[in-house]
């Protein structure tokens, strides 16, 4: 199948295409140079994606205290992700850096604060 | 009245840089005046990754990027002031703030950093026609609203601009349950990242209408109800043949920032038309001596690296100034020629310091395969070969020692597109 994708490595920002019909040899056109090909490949294979959100948040001034994964994980899962984001509740006093759920989706990726949140 | 040697308007990210450059030049009594309740300014309600990749060599979500600059201010003990509006500043260097502990007070400054950053252009500024209903938000108050407060502005929303904010704003909303129907631009290209246009659109499958505008919001019960959206002509008028309404009760408004200068103009700064922010040298002084400009207040800039780094070299010149006065023997002017829309400084001062200047700048369009080059009356001094430039992205060009030296007084500085850049 032919995916169209445009390549991130740089602001160019080349429309690439990518044939992914033989797994073993992705062929990629429309790059300028071999970034793009390395990225499209990444694209079709396993892509990933830092998910960013924020997480209620009992005993602060702060309503919300900000999260990220500890590391990008497969973007299929980033609803998923974002369900258990949103069941989590953090206890001031929150450092930035906690960690506040662990293996998300077994990805492998944290949730951990990006804030602090100090107690009332 | 209380005196104080340097007073920097503003705790975001160039009001924390220039304090810390400043004090460790030597600068120790300073304030930092803050509207907001905390330090970290716009920063604290980017919650997404991306920011620190220059400063820090790794990716930094908004609110941790602050912390460092946070951390490098407490450490220091800064004094600074949050809850603290500053109502005026004259050319004398008095600085009028308010709050509710201190009341009305004024202090007067040998030195003042103005860094207040910039504000979003509202429905106002673009006149969009339509009903006048609930559910019209700039972007980066609806960033505000979710990131902050906890509150969703809608379920289904339209977006009007795809700059950066408008981008992270819809994959925002649709990461908290919101449907984003489509985001709209008036000109054929986005002024945002093209990472985030494939992360923040392209991976939700968020249509991105190009040469598109919104001509109409319609409204039922005091909500918006929809947007109608119709294509633009080369001169950017809506050809009304095309228009469709598309049904939302939310639209979001990412249609440019505009530096926020009314503190300024009370001080007889001089403003440039093109940037909005005031009209610096290579000091980032102002016409008034004492008074400097840095980060968004002065130009927008794309990379918060990007203030961070004009803002501590604006701290250590309010450093200078506070030890040495002003030295403005002859100033030459920096023109931006064929496609460069505009050049940060605008003037470059003839001392005998020779101190390497950073020149930075932003194209009126997109080109491709050209040379942004400076020329001193007329001859290349210093270039640099690009695939592409486009307007949305800052360009920057250092302008070493070895170089400034050969600016004369009576010179002329001009930065140009050349064409035949990069293959």
């Amino acid at each position: 199948m032919i995916k169209e994708m445009i390549c991130i490595s740089c602001p160019l920002g080349c429309h690439l295409a990518v044939d992914d019909g033989d797994k073993n040899d992705i062929k990629v056109t429309g790059n300028t140079c071999p970034r793009g090909k390395v990225y499209a490949v990444n694209e079709v294979t396993c892509p990933k994606r830092m998910v960013t959100s924020s997480v209620k948040v009992a005993g602060s001034d702060a309503k919300l205290v900000s999260v990220k994964t500890s590391e990008a994980i497969p973007k299929e899962s980033i609803f998923d992700c974002l369900e258990v984001i949103k069941s989590i509740t953090a206890t001031a006093p929150v450092k930035a850096g906690d960690v506040l759920y662990k293996n998300v989706c077994n990805s492998g990726a944290d949730i951990i604060a990006t804030k602090h949140a100090s107690k009332i | 009245m209380n005196t104080c040697d340097l007073v920097i308007i503003g705790g975001g990210p160039a009001g924390l840089a220039a304090a810390k450059s400043a004090y460790d030049a030597g600068v120790k009594d300073l304030l930092i005046l803050e509207r907001e309740s905390s330090l970290g300014g716009i920063l604290n309600q980017c919650i997404h990754n991306g920011f620190g990749l220059h400063t820090f060599k790794e990716e930094l979500t908004g609110p941790e990027y602050a912390q460092r600059y946070i951390d490098l201010v407490e450490e220091r003990n800064v004094p600074y002031k949050l809850d603290s509006t500053v109502i005026n500043i004259n050319k004398d260097k008095v600085v009028t703030y308010v709050n509710e502990q201190d009341g009305l007070q004024k202090v007067q400054a040998k030195a003042v950093i103005l860094a207040c950053g910039c504000r979003e252009r509202p429905r106002g500024g673009i006149n969009i026609a339509g009903a006048r209903a609930a559910g019209i938000f700039s972007a980066g108050t609806a960033q505000k609203l979710v990131n902050v407060d906890g509150l969703m502005p809608g379920r289904e929303v339209v977006i009007l601009g795809s700059g950066d904010i408008g981008l992270i704003m819809a994959r925002r909303m649709t990461f908290e349950g919101a449907k984003v129907k489509a985001v709209v631009e008036l000109m054929p290209y986005s002024s945002g990242l093209n990472r985030n246009i494939v992360q923040c659109l392209n991976d939700f499958n968020i249509p991105l209408k190009f040469s598109h505008t919104v001509v109409d919001i319609k409204a039922k019960d005091g909500r918006v109800s929809g947007v109608v959206i119709a294509a633009v002509d080369d001169k950017l008028k809506p050809v009304m043949e095309s228009a469709e309404e598309i049904k939302c009760d939310t639209l979001l408004l990412s249609v440019g920032l505009l530096p926020e200068n009314e503190l300024a103009g009370y001080a007889d700064v001089t403003l440039s038309p093109i940037t909005s922010g005031a009209v610096v040298d290579d000091k980032m002084m102002t016409n008034v001596d004492g008074i400097f400009e840095c980060g968004n207040v002065l130009h927008v800039h794309d990379l918060v690296d990007y203030v961070s780094e004009e803002s501590e070299h604006a701290g250590l010149c309010a450093a200078e100034y506070i030890k040495k006065g002003a030295s403005r023997n002859s100033q030459i002017d920096v023109k931006g020629t064929n496609g460069i829309r505009y050049v940060v400084p605008q003037k470059i001062n003839k001392d005998d310091d020779f101190a390497p200047i950073s020149l930075k700048m932003r194209v009126a369009n997109v080109f491709k395969r050209v040379e942004v080059a400076v020329l001193l009356d007329g001859v290349k001094i210093a270039g640099k070969k690009k695939q592409i430039v486009t307007p949305g992205e800052m360009e920057t060009i250092a302008l070493g020692s070895e170089v400034v030296q050969k600016v004369k007084a009576g010179s002329t500085l001009e930065v140009t597109l050349l064409s035949g850049g990069q293959k």
